[in-house]
């Protein structure tokens, strides 16, 4: 019928199913949501104040966003307009009022940036661009110290007991031997193969994490915010590296405690700061709950850098015994100038400590951009010490 | 009931051609509201992807759940013209809109602009923006959809940045200008000192030839230009320019004769239903009322709309034409016209008083007000959407020898400035195709010009 006559085209049942080709308009609708994600990517450290330190791997973020709009050239908005009604209208009739209109236009679907949805995401893609936009090192399991003891199938043997006998790698050895034998036997023992167990040592990927916070009174709502932050990051990095992680949280003030993640950073103490007493409680965790030799051990320790004259040597001690026995151990201090930090009491210690055994590290939160040079200034570090 | 569509659709054809209308062969087709939806959406059946389209897919997913929008039928003009009639149609309603297809067949073979538009586009826009699809769909595999995006974010937002007075397929500006010495000829001054002795020109001294400035006058089809003379583009990348570019050149009639189209269609399936004898007393109600509902006016159910429903309008000057001038005038302004001339010409101010218009303007606390009842003032403000293909007019200034494009925005012609938000995004998108400075000249709220650049 191409230039013929005019007619219907009819399509019979089967070939109805033509149309759903024509999905196009989801096609482009799920480009574009696309498109929103990767906007959302750029203002992700916003986002993270929303969830836990320690969300499960399948915890989402919801985030209310607009449509895109593929911009035009257009007009400047005046505020003003004109164009042409129809209806009873005489010259200065008041159409709709100055209020109705405001009331209404948030309702109104002709406005185009009028609808928003909900994107969820999952904190696990969250991490995973923050890694990609930081470029910030994956780091590797040690191949260190640290080893579990196992047993792992290498090999084979003429020897061994019954269970372990590898049938097909005996028929094996057989069909060779008879392939140069002449009047061979169908089996002898020479042909039997044992699988064989070695011993073996693999690194550990288990790993735990003190968080250990100064709660005195020094601490303002900020700090302990920039602390949260940091301390969400780099469980999240560590995430990556270890299988499983155990949180450990302890609190201190002359005292230390050991808490719950929800109650520890509602804690608020008073009285004055004694670091060594947060030392402390952490090698005694560590040696009721986690083997060195088993566990790969991270701490970290948040304070406005306060600490009492008099605890200086014992915490020193505390912190060397400490800085013996974890992978890392990091110092973040909420100062609000970073010539405040490099002079505090507890900065000074971890400083020695850092010369001592290098496995130490200081980062000043001032501002919350500061949380992204700390957590930088970390990972590579940690990256720089795998090489 | 295809059945009977089909002959009912027999009788019209017979019916409209007695009454004089010309048209070339068209196909009709029942399809869901899904695909016709998607035809509102792109504007074609098969179009280019882009995440744009998506966004309007969802506003009109929402319109249509909420029952706001109601498609009947879609028409592409050509040869054969096709007709996609909405799958929800009752058989009556499907009986008024064959009639008013066959209007709208009839105006886009007989217009000048969509006669135009087709001779440089061809008869067959279903299938061409089709080829399209695949040509941006190859390209998307060979250089990702990043790189293809890119193109078609910038070439897609001056969609409507084309000089349609132009040839679809323009030749490039002259290389050179005017060579002096022709020019020098027709001086009289220094004619009398050709004419001295010893003072002749020498016959054989080389022509001085002059490189024509690009563009040599400010140019409006940014498309094309950008197509043309980008200085660091590829050429799959000038080749989505000019597709774009040809859809434009497609759809500009579509837009430019929009309430004369409308209004036709609509005249015909009225005029069509009312000659039809063989319908059975039933349907033609059931018709007749779709058709009502169709061209009812906006204002019916409130007292006051502050929209005029185009189909009304048309429907109502088109009546009032056949009324004063007789039906073979009407088949001449069909032919000639488009909605400024439809409107300034025949929008009469009895007309406009029968049809209660009025001119409203909005203040900025957001108070409407009825402003008047002047015809002049009426026409235009109708119009006012409607100039250079609806978009601000941004022209291309020159382009400097180091690929620079400077762009110019006249702000006189448009009253204001543009919106600074927006023209930097639009900047941004041609920037990335451009790859050389631009430059955009505009003014601010204020009156000032203000310059917006890239490097």
């Amino acid at each position: 019928m191409e230039n013929g006559s005019s007619g219907f085209i009819e399509r019979p049942g089967s070939e109805r199913q033509w149309y759903d080709l024509f999905s196009r308009g989801a096609r482009d609708w799920l480009r574009h949501n696309d498109k929103v994600r990767a906007a959302v990517r750029e203002q992700l450290p916003e986002l993270i104040a929303q969830t836990d330190v320690f969300p499960r791997a399948d915890s989402t973020v919801q985030v209310p966003v607009r449509f895109l709009e593929h911009a035009r050239f257009r007009l400047a908005d005046s505020g003003q307009g004109e164009g042409v009604g129809q209806g009873d209208g005489k010259p200065g009739d008041m159409l709709v009022g100055p209020k109705e209109r405001g009331e209404s236009k948030g309702v109104g679907g002709n406005d185009e940036g009028g609808y928003q949805f909900v994107l969820e995401l999952k904190v696990d893609d969250i991490v995973d661009w923050l890694w990609e936009e930081l470029k910030l090192p994956n780091l590797k399991v040690k191949s260190g110290a640290l080893r579990n003891d196992d047993y792992a199938r290498e090999g084979w043997s003429r020897r061994g007991v019954r269970s372990r006998l590898d049938r097909r790698r005996s028929i094996k050895e057989a069909i060779k031997r008879r392939a140069v034998q002449r009047d061979a036997p169908a089996f002898t023992d020479d042909d039997l193969r044992y699988r064989q167990l070695v011993h073996r040592q693999r690194p550990s990927t288990e790993a735990v994490v003190f968080f250990a916070m100064d709660v005195s009174s020094s601490m303002t709502e900020r700090d302990r915010r920039l602390a949260k932050t940091f301390f969400f990051w780099v469980v999240q990095g560590l995430r990556r590296q270890y299988t499983h992680i155990e949180p450990v949280f302890v609190a201190h003030t002359v005292e230390a405690w050991e808490f719950a993640e929800a109650e520890f950073f509602q804690v608020t103490g008073s009285g004055g700061t004694v670091a060594s007493s947060a030392f402390r409680k952490v090698l005694d965790v560590v040696d009721e709950r986690y083997d060195p030799s088993r566990f790969n051990i991270y701490a970290f320790y948040a304070s406005d850098g306060a600490n009492f004259r008099h605890d200086r040597d014992s915490a020193q001690e505390a912190l060397t015994k400490l800085g013996n026995i974890v992978n890392y151990i990091g110092y973040v201090e909420t100062a609000s100038s970073a010539q405040q930090a490099s002079s505090t009491e507890t900065s000074v210690l971890f400083e020695k400590l850092q010369s001592d055994t290098g496995l130490a590290g200081r980062y000043g939160l001032s501002t919350p951009e500061s949380v992204w040079d700390a957590i930088r200034a970390f990972f590579s570090q940690q990256a720089e010490m795998e090489v | 009931m295809a059945e009977t569509l089909q002959s009912y659709a027999g009788r019209f054809e017979s019916l409209a051609k007695d009454n004089g209308l010309d048209y070339y062969p068209v196909q009709f087709e029942e399809v869901p509201s899904s695909f016709m939806m998607e035809v509102a959406v792109y504007g074609l059946p098969v179009r280019m992807p882009h995440w744009s389209f998506g966004v309007r897919y969802i506003y009109q997913l929402i319109q249509h759940r909420m029952g706001h929008s109601r498609l009947f039928e879609v028409v592409f003009p050509g040869n054969p013209g096709r007709a996609y009639l909405a799958g929800s149609n009752s058989l009556q309603e499907n009986v008024l809109v064959t009639a008013h297809v066959l209007g709208h067949a009839d105006f886009a073979k007989n217009n000048s602009l969509f006669k135009r538009s087709q001779e440089q586009v061809g008869y067959r826009i279903v299938e061409l923006a089709a080829a399209h699809a695949r040509q941006i769909g190859a390209a998307v595999e060979l250089h990702g959809q990043t790189r293809v995006e890119q193109v078609l974010d910038a070439a897609l937002a001056l969609e409507a940045h084309i000089d349609t007075v132009q040839e679809l397929r323009r030749e490039r500006y002259p290389h050179y200008g005017e060579n002096k010495r022709g020019s020098l000829r027709d001086d009289p001054f220094h004619n009398r000192f050709e004419g001295l002795p010893g003072s002749r020109t020498p016959i054989d001294a080389p022509l001085e030839r002059v490189r024509a400035p690009i563009p040599p006058g400010p140019e409006r089809d940014l498309l094309w230009l950008i197509a043309e003379y980008a200085p660091d583009m590829e050429e799959w990348e000038r080749d989505i320019f000019l597709a774009v570019r040809e859809e434009s050149f497609y759809f500009y009639p579509v837009f430019a004769c929009q309430i004369m189209n409308e209004g036709w269609a609509s005249y015909w399936h009225a005029r069509l239903l009312r000659e039809a004898d063989f319908l059975p007393q039933n349907d033609y109600l059931d018709a007749i009322k779709t058709h009502s509902d169709v061209v009812r006016p906006h204002a019916a159910e409130q007292q006051v709309s502050l929209i005029v429903n185009p189909y009304h309008l048309g429907f109502s000057l088109w009546e009032a034409i056949v009324e004063e001038h007789g039906i073979e005038r009407a088949f001449q302004i069909r032919a000639e016209d488009d909605d400024f001339g439809f409107i300034r010409n025949y929008l009469s101010q009895e007309l406009a008083e029968e049809l209660e218009l009025f001119r409203y303007e909005t203040a900025t606390d957001g108070s409407v007000r009825v402003q008047e009842h002047d015809i002049h003032a009426l026409r235009e403000t109708v119009l006012a959407p409607k100039y250079n293909f609806g978009v601000p007019a941004v022209l291309a200034r020159h382009i400097g020898t180091d690929g620079s494009l400077d762009l110019v925005h006249e702000h006189a012609t448009d009253g204001r400035g543009l919106d600074l938000d927006k023209a930097e995004r639009v900047l941004d998108y041609i920037h990335k195709v451009w790859r050389r400075p631009i430059r955009l000249e505009t003014v601010d709220s204020d009156g000032n010009t203000k310059i917006l650049d890239r490097a």
